[in-house]
């Protein structure tokens, strides 16, 4: 692959740990199937090749001990990056990621904290059912002092794993298998702090705000495209960074559209989508809105397995442009 | 033999590929055993199919090659016992009598199936023969087991609880906890390890400092046996004893049963799951050690089935197998209703 050619967004991530592999020797990768290119998909294949066992460690299945482990070496100069293959299987890393490392810092003073990045994969669809495909994102945004970034477009899966490993703080990265064929062109590799990377405006539009989440926001640009036909010109913005969370782009959109649709592929009950909402709400002047705020979401049920209920179960392209139209047209 | 080997001949590949010692079994057990081997080989091999034909979409776990164990074990359980199983389920379904039309339902997402359909193959459900559910997250139902068979002895009775899980599930920490805990409440359990030498892609030896689990029994104080799990008559004999024991108030058992995968870690694939250490050299090998093939040729060597028999039976159970893929491919999936309805159990129960 030369400079120029489109990659694609598992490529990209793949991209991103490369540079740091080779930029900083104090990385390494820590995780469950970092040895088998069917775990992670095109995301870490041959690292192991390249940078050696030693740094690629393929490891038991122990979660919640490779989460601490990790957390441990940041604590000496290392910036490792554990790895989750599925978001479902970091619930048992759970005490390490909330109680330890995001309180470290805090609870001690402020004189030492975890460089970690903890990164793992939703993994939808394909009738996998309850456990192995949830999207917990909210869950994770709800804790202070663990940052929280989804990527959605090409370059921000590479950008934003950069940008999180050289964050001091623990970062969860969380990036979606749904959004691994996506392609673009890259720039060469610049490096930005995260603590300056928040939401962002990926298409301009006068008629509607549209706010997603990861894999949601692609939704929300693909519908965009289609509603521009319908002559409903769509603002999407991509939230990027869960937390710390900042709204001020999206109130500023808002004001301008006077109109707000959040599309989150997590459950409605105190998820993300509603944080959204809040926010915009708590800090616009009353009567900017001109209709009420509408989330897309997941219903408040598991996951289902057969298909008969699994189809119909995760927002489409189609219902963030129902739900769009109807705000736009009848709001 | 593997070097570094705690389990010395069991993990060896060329080993163990004659006919099963089976002096002073009851003839009648044994077809009993070979019977249920087959038919948890003939379901597993017929979803294999529907996973490949695209029918099936669910990710199936098979344990073709492991049969031995599921039915060993459950030859010492009744229906009141309380067995929960992992993602590699269906021969501890199968083994304690639950039905393979519900089995192969539920695997293809239809009301009928064991969980009514939606739970899919890691997730199944058959409480009137003990089987009190199975799970997908590695170690998940082990501590869930001991809960189980903290409330057998609450209640007094004879119940015993039985966790399978594999060589995988002994790495996470949940694992010990409840070992700790079954060992100091002295409880009515039996850990049962399908160590098949791998998880996943990985070979136990890259994962553990040793390849036997039963150490773990030992550092807690719980009886263990370590056994061919490819040998039915001595699973259930090691099985045999640990439940009784356990049903008897003599604390928890710990068998660790060695086997092998003959598929890949999912789908019907004979593959090596690009396993780092698996070869096929050593999947062809195992296939000599077929817990099957073992007791038909004792079998047949000892004059207790006949070829035409052994067809017969054969015939009967792939029968059995395909008329319960005909319906369950034709039956209806579960209404849409139940994604909401099943969410609390009073909606259920309303
Ligand atoms: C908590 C958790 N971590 C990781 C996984 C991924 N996973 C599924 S099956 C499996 C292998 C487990 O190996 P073992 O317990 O030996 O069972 P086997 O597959 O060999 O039957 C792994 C790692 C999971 N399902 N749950
Ligand atoms: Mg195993």
């Amino acid at each position: 692959m030369s400079a120029g050619d489109p990659v694609n967004y598992g490529e990209a991530i793949r991209e991103g740990f490369v540079y740091l592999l080779e930029t900083y020797p104090e990385v390494f990768c820590i995780g469950q199937g970092l040895w088998s290119p069917w775990y992670v998909g095109n995301t870490m294949t041959d690292l192991d090749q390249l940078f050696g066992r030693d740094r690629i460690i393929d490891t038991p299945v122990s979660e919640l001990a490779c989460t601490g482990a990790a957390i441990g070496a940041s604590l000496f100069g290392y910036r490792p990056i554990v790895v989750h293959p599925r978001m479902d299987f970091m619930v048992l890393a759970a005490d390490q990621i909330i109680n330890q490392a995001a309180k470290w810092s805090h609870m001690l003073g402020g004189q030492a904290s975890p460089a970690v990045t903890i990164r793992s994969i939703i993994n939808r669809g394909g009738e996998q059912g309850a456990q192995h495909s949830q999207a917990l994102h909210s869950w994770f945004a709800h804790i202070p002092g663990l940052r929280v970034v989804m990527p959605t477009t090409v370059q921000d899966a590479r950008d934003l794993l950069i940008s999180s490993v050289l964050c001091d703080d623990p970062v969860m990265y969380i990036d979606d298998r749904w959004l691994y064929e996506r392609t673009a062109v890259l720039p060469a590799v610049t490096e930005r702090p995260l603590e300056d990377e928040g939401p962002k405006i990926l298409r301009h539009g006068q008629d509607i705000t549209v706010v997603g989440v990861g894999h949601s926001t692609w939704l929300s640009e693909q519908a965009a495209q289609h509603l521009e036909e319908e002559q409903i010109s769509v603002e999407v913005i991509d939230v990027r960074v869960l937390n710390p969370f900042r709204s001020d782009i999206i109130c500023e959109s808002v004001k301008r559209t006077g109109k707000l649709c959040v599309i989150d592929g997590g459950w409605r009950t105190a998820g993300m989508g509603g944080e959204i909402i809040a926010a915009v709400v708590e800090n616009i002047e009353s009567g900017v809105l001109k209709a009420s705020p509408v989330r897309v979401t997941l219903p408040d049920a598991p996951v289902p397995t057969s298909k008969a209920l699994e189809d119909g179960y995760y927002p489409s392209v189609n219902d963030v442009i129902d739900a769009a139209k109807k705000l736009v047209r009848h709001g | 033999m593997r070097r570094d080997s705690d389990l010395g001949g069991l993990a060896d590949p060329g080993r163990f590929s004659e006919p099963l010692e089976i002096a002073g079994n009851d003839a009648g057990t044994l077809l009993e055993y070979l019977r249920s081997m087959q038919l948890i080989r003939c379901a597993e091999e017929l979803i294999g199919e529907m996973v490949t034909e695209g029918v099936a979409k669910t990710p199936c776990h098979l344990g073709i090659g492991q049969e031995a164990v599921a039915v060993g074990v459950a030859s010492g359980l009744n229906a009141t016992d309380r067995v929960f199983g992992n993602h590699r389920s269906h021969s501890q379904f199968l083994a304690l009598g639950g039905d393979v039309y519900s089995l192969i339902a539920e695997v293809l997402g239809k009301a009928d199936g064991a969980s009514n359909g939606m739970g899919g193959s890691m997730h199944l459900y058959g409480a009137s023969v003990g089987f009190q559910g199975s799970v997908p997250l590695v170690g998940a139902t082990i501590p869930i087991a001991v809960g189980a068979a903290l409330a057998a002895k609450m209640g007094g009775g004879q119940e015993v609880a039985v966790a399978f899980f594999g060589d995988g599930a002994c790495e996470e920490g949940v694992f010990h906890e409840s070992l700790n805990l079954a060992s100091v409440y002295e409880l009515p359990i039996l850990f049962v390890v399908e160590n098949n030498l791998f998880s996943s892609h990985l070979d136990i030896q890259l994962r553990q400092p040793s390849d036997s689990v039963a150490r773990f029994a030992e550092a807690h104080r719980i009886q263990s046996r370590i056994v061919d799990g490819n040998d039915v008559v001595r699973v259930s004999a090691a099985a045999g004893e640990l439940i009784s024991r356990a049903r008897a108030g003599g604390g928890p058992g710990f068998l660790e049963a060695v086997t092998y995968r003959l598929r890949g870690h999912v789908g019907p694939n004979e593959d090596i799951d690009v396993g780092v250490h698996r070869k096929m050299q050593d999947v062809n090998a195992w296939k000599q050690r077929c817990p099957i093939k073992r007791l038909h040729a004792a079998m047949a060597g000892a004059g207790l089935i006949t070829p035409d028999e052994f067809d017969e039976q054969s015939r009967g159970v792939m029968s059995e197998v395909r008329s319960a893929v005909d319906r369950a491919r034709a039956a209806p999936y579960p209404d849409k209703s139940t994604l909401l309805d099943l969410v609390y159990s009073t909606r259920a129960r309303a």
